[in-house]
């Protein structure tokens, strides 16, 4: 096993090459760049493809014809880059084909600031373009994850014909942490059923989203929504820290989750029953394992963010507003502090003492 | 049962198209659509390429070429055919990958991928069908409209003054290099439609040889949202259309033009450990050591001052020594516009935040750094700052040192290396108890493949370990 020290967004790179990812279509846009100048780097130097699209929805474009030959295929962006390769997304997703997308978000919304944010939750994880379409969303809290959870997207993207985005921020991205090398390789197969691939297997195969007959297009339609409520059983993933005695339950994901880690340790030397919920994949959402945490009654979350409640409103969802839920947030590139945290918690503590 | 004839290269019937007549197209009568999609079809089965292609269908009415074309078939977004036909044809080195767009798709919400993949010379044949108008959206003005043509968002007549001129696409990708062949044509009479069935083959061996990038303009009208019919719509392309647009072969660069070949795709892992130098750079795994202290070192500095690589090299030593160990820097704009800062966080328990707030240690190499910074030095904590800004009053609890970096840089042997300097000082005074191993093994690390400027850091960092130990600490 081989540990390098390396950044966030090289990590993505580390786990495109070792999935097998043939090709990188990006656009320049801080702070998610260095993934593109990275493979800009490596991926030639194995063979695969790396073209510099001339905008953001270009290279969207340029996956799905990559991804319409059975190759796997990624891009990358921030926010404002996200936006604008929605239509391809959407169009992506009506199609059935597999990608992987990578959006290291900063703060918002318009052109907002370079710093890190946590506000395109919606945005991916509901879907941004049109249509009742959803993607496969998975969240990074290390730089080990950046790789590692890369190539779980691929392997997702292509078990499900999804797109599979990886939700990262501008903290996850720009940091650097030592990162253990995968221990394999994938080389890819083309799934010949639907692929178009320009050989004589794959001729009679098509590509296409649209559907002119309104019955066939519902039944399409039903399809999809039968295709997500398989994953949602098959994929949901989290972890807990300090979880089995909590009254109190942090929820947050990524860069957010780091900071709540620490705020429980801190919380626990105080006494105080807090413990971390952690979403891993954020579609689908690991509700199954947070309904079992509130199941008992008694206990609260927090939601911890950076951004307006995004989290908080899916964590409702997810728990039926089974308990009480809260939210500790920052915005504009700003972190949540420890201190924050730890502040609201102690609170919290203390009037769930005085109801009793 | 009637006899159907069918054409070579396109299916005999359209079950794709569903519905009764499945051996009729959906176009309109009059349209030329059809004849289009005969001359590449025969094209592409007397050529032999049937295998090989793929056709994209665009958004307009050649949105259902996939019923008809007897190849591959993908269709994809209102203009977004060339950047399709890029991912396609950047993966399969053998496709031959057909466009076949219109001119809302092509020329207006499409011109910048259509002009991007003609300047990259995308191995592409384009059959651009430029009718003046919008047809699957009933009739509304393109970027081709004839000046004082009417339409139904022109209901004057297209004023160029609000509207601008007719886009002269041929003309515009004639201004590339990279195309290998460039023509206009049409159908308006029988030697025009020969020579049209020219352009389209010779676009097609272009792509069979995978020579690049070939652009056909087949002139048509649109019966239907021009309300004309057959002979008036044969009337308008030979008498209006060919006017503003001339005929012709713009450009055949294929004789001399040279196959494109893109690489294999290479997914061993020992290829890819050798690309990332997994057997020469490469750090122990961390280890657990709860009773190990945390250290939260904030470095901060004009750009230029090499702040960032300082911290860079701090965290590497510490991974070295099986740290867990984080660094995360200013990025963007801010460092571009005249100072860096870098927090660099190390413990014998996984990093929580990487960001650095409260901090152990300051190394400040400018004042509005320390300025910005000093505040946030914990109680206990540590100041190492540049000689050169001056005499510096820490606050209460605060240790202060003042570090003639540039001096202890120079007598070392490298002006340039002052932050390698602080980092000996940092290895002296900063009560991280790591092996001295780690630093001489980060720095090398840091520079690898300059062996001078490696031996030159390894000295700065020697005197300045050196001179940082006979100082004294308040």
């Amino acid at each position: 096993m081989a540990t390098q020290l390396i950044k966030g967004n090289t990590a993505v790179v580390v786990g495109a090459l070792y999935a097998g990812c043939d090709s990188f279509f990006g656009y320049p846009i801080t702070p998610a760049s260095e993934i593109l100048h990275e493979a800009a780097k490596r991926f030639p130097q194995a063979g695969r493809r790396m073209v510099q699209a001339e905008s953001e929805e270009a290279a969207i474009n340029m996956v799905y014809g990559a991804a319409t030959t059975g190759r796997r295929a990624m891009t990358a962006s921030s926010g404002p880059g996200i936006s604008l390769k929605s239509e391809g997304i959407s169009y992506l997703s009506g199609a059935q084909l597999p990608a992987v997308v990578v959006d290291i978000m900063r703060a918002g919304p318009g052109l907002g600031n370079i710093g890190p944010e946590q506000g395109d939750y919606n945005q991916v994880v509901k879907g941004g373009g049109h249509g009742n379409y959803r993607c496969l969303v998975l969240a990074p809290a290390n730089v080990q994850e950046m790789c590692d959870l890369t190539i779980r997207a691929f392997e997702l993207a292509h078990k499900w014909r999804m797109v599979a985005f990886v939700l990262a921020d501008g903290v996850l991205g720009q940091m650097i942490e030592p990162l253990r090398f995968p221990e394999t390789s994938t080389t890819p197969v083309t799934d010949v059923n639907w692929a178009v691939d320009g050989t004589a297997e794959t001729r009679l195969n098509v590509v296409t989203s649209i559907f002119l007959d309104f019955d066939q297009q519902e039944a399409f339609n039903r399809l999809l929504q039968d295709k997500y409520a398989q994953v949602e059983a098959a994929e949901q993933d989290s972890e807990a820290y300090r979880l089995e005695d909590a009254e109190i339950a942090l929820v947050a994901y990524g860069i957010s989750a780091r900071i709540a880690q620490g705020a429980v340790d801190a919380a626990r030397a105080e006494g105080l029953r807090v413990g971390l919920f952690r979403p891993i994949t954020l579609y689908p959402f690991p509700k199954d394992a947070l309904r079992e945490f509130v199941a008992p009654g008694g206990r609260q979350l927090v939601c911890v963010e950076m951004s307006n409640g995004q989290l908080r409103d899916d964590v409702k969802l997810a728990i039926d507003c089974a308990c009480p839920v809260h939210l500790v947030n920052r915005m504009g590139g700003n972190l949540v502090t420890e201190e924050d945290i730890l502040a609201r918690s102690r609170e919290l503590a203390r009037s769930a003492g005085g109801r009793e | 049962m009637e006899q159907v004839v069918q054409t070579r290269g396109l299916y005999k019937t359209f079950p794709r198209k569903g519905g009764a007549a499945q051996t009729a197209t959906h176009y309109c009568p009059g349209c030329e659509h059809g004849v289009l999609h005969k001359l590449i079809g025969e094209a592409l089965a007397d050529l032999d390429l049937q295998d090989r292609t793929i056709v994209i269908s665009p958004v307009g009415c050649g949105v259902f070429a996939y019923y008809y074309f007897d190849t591959g078939n993908v269709q994809v977004a209102h203009g977004r055919a060339a950047a399709v036909g890029t991912g396609i044809s950047r993966t399969q080195n053998n496709a031959v990958v057909v466009s076949y767009q219109g001119d809302g798709d092509l020329a207006s919400i499409g011109l910048n991928e259509t002009l991007q993949a003609a300047n990259r010379g995308e191995k592409i044949a384009v059959f651009f069908v430029n009718n003046t108008v919008y047809g699957m959206t009933g009739g509304q003005m393109a970027p081709t409209t004839l000046v004082g043509s009417k339409t139904i968002t022109s209901p004057e007549g297209r004023d160029p003054v609000q509207a601008g001129y007719p886009l002269h696409m041929a003309e515009l990708i004639n201004q590339l290099r990279a195309p290998v062949y460039i023509a206009r044509v049409s159908f308006s009479n029988m030697g025009k439609l020969r020579r049209a069935r020219q352009a389209i083959r010779k676009a097609l061996e272009i792509q069979r040889d995978g020579k690049g990038y070939a652009f056909v303009e087949v002139l048509m009208a649109c019966p239907t949202n021009q309300k004309m019919n057959v002979e008036e719509a044969t009337r308008f392309v030979a008498e209006q259309m060919e006017v503003e647009y001339p005929l012709g072969v713009l450009r055949d660069r294929a004789a001399e033009a040279v196959p494109i070949v893109r690489s294999e795709s290479d997914y061993a892992k020992e290829t890819l450990d050798r690309i990332f130098s997994l057997d020469t750079d490469r750090a122990p795994d961390a280890q657990l050591t709860p009773d190990a202290p945390t250290f939260r070192v904030k470095m901060a500095g004009f750009g230029g001052q090499g702040v960032l690589s300082m911290g860079i090299i701090l965290a590497r030593t510490a991974c070295q020594a099986g740290k867990f160990v984080s660094w995360y820097p200013s990025y963007g704009p801010e460092q571009r516009g005249g100072t860096a800062n870098c927090g660099v966080v190390m413990s014998g328990t996984p990093v929580g935040t990487p960001l650095v707030t409260a901090s152990d240690i300051l190394v400040a190499m400018n004042r509005p750094s320390l300025e910005k910074f000093l505040r946030d030095v914990k109680p206990g904590g540590l100041l190492l700052y540049d000689a050169a800004m001056g005499e510096v009053t820490p606050p209460a609890g605060v240790r202060a040192l003042a570090v003639p970096a540039t001096r202890l840089a120079q007598e070392g042997g490298s002006a340039r290396a002052a932050n390698t300097a602080m980092v000996g000082v940092l290895a002296a005074l900063g009560g991280f108890d790591l092996p001295e191993r780690a630093y001489r093994e980060a720095i090398t690390c840091n520079f690898a493949g300059k062996d001078a400027v490696v031996q030159a850091n390894l000295a700065v960092f020697d005197h300045a370990r050196a001179w940082a130990l006979e100082q004294e600490l308040p």
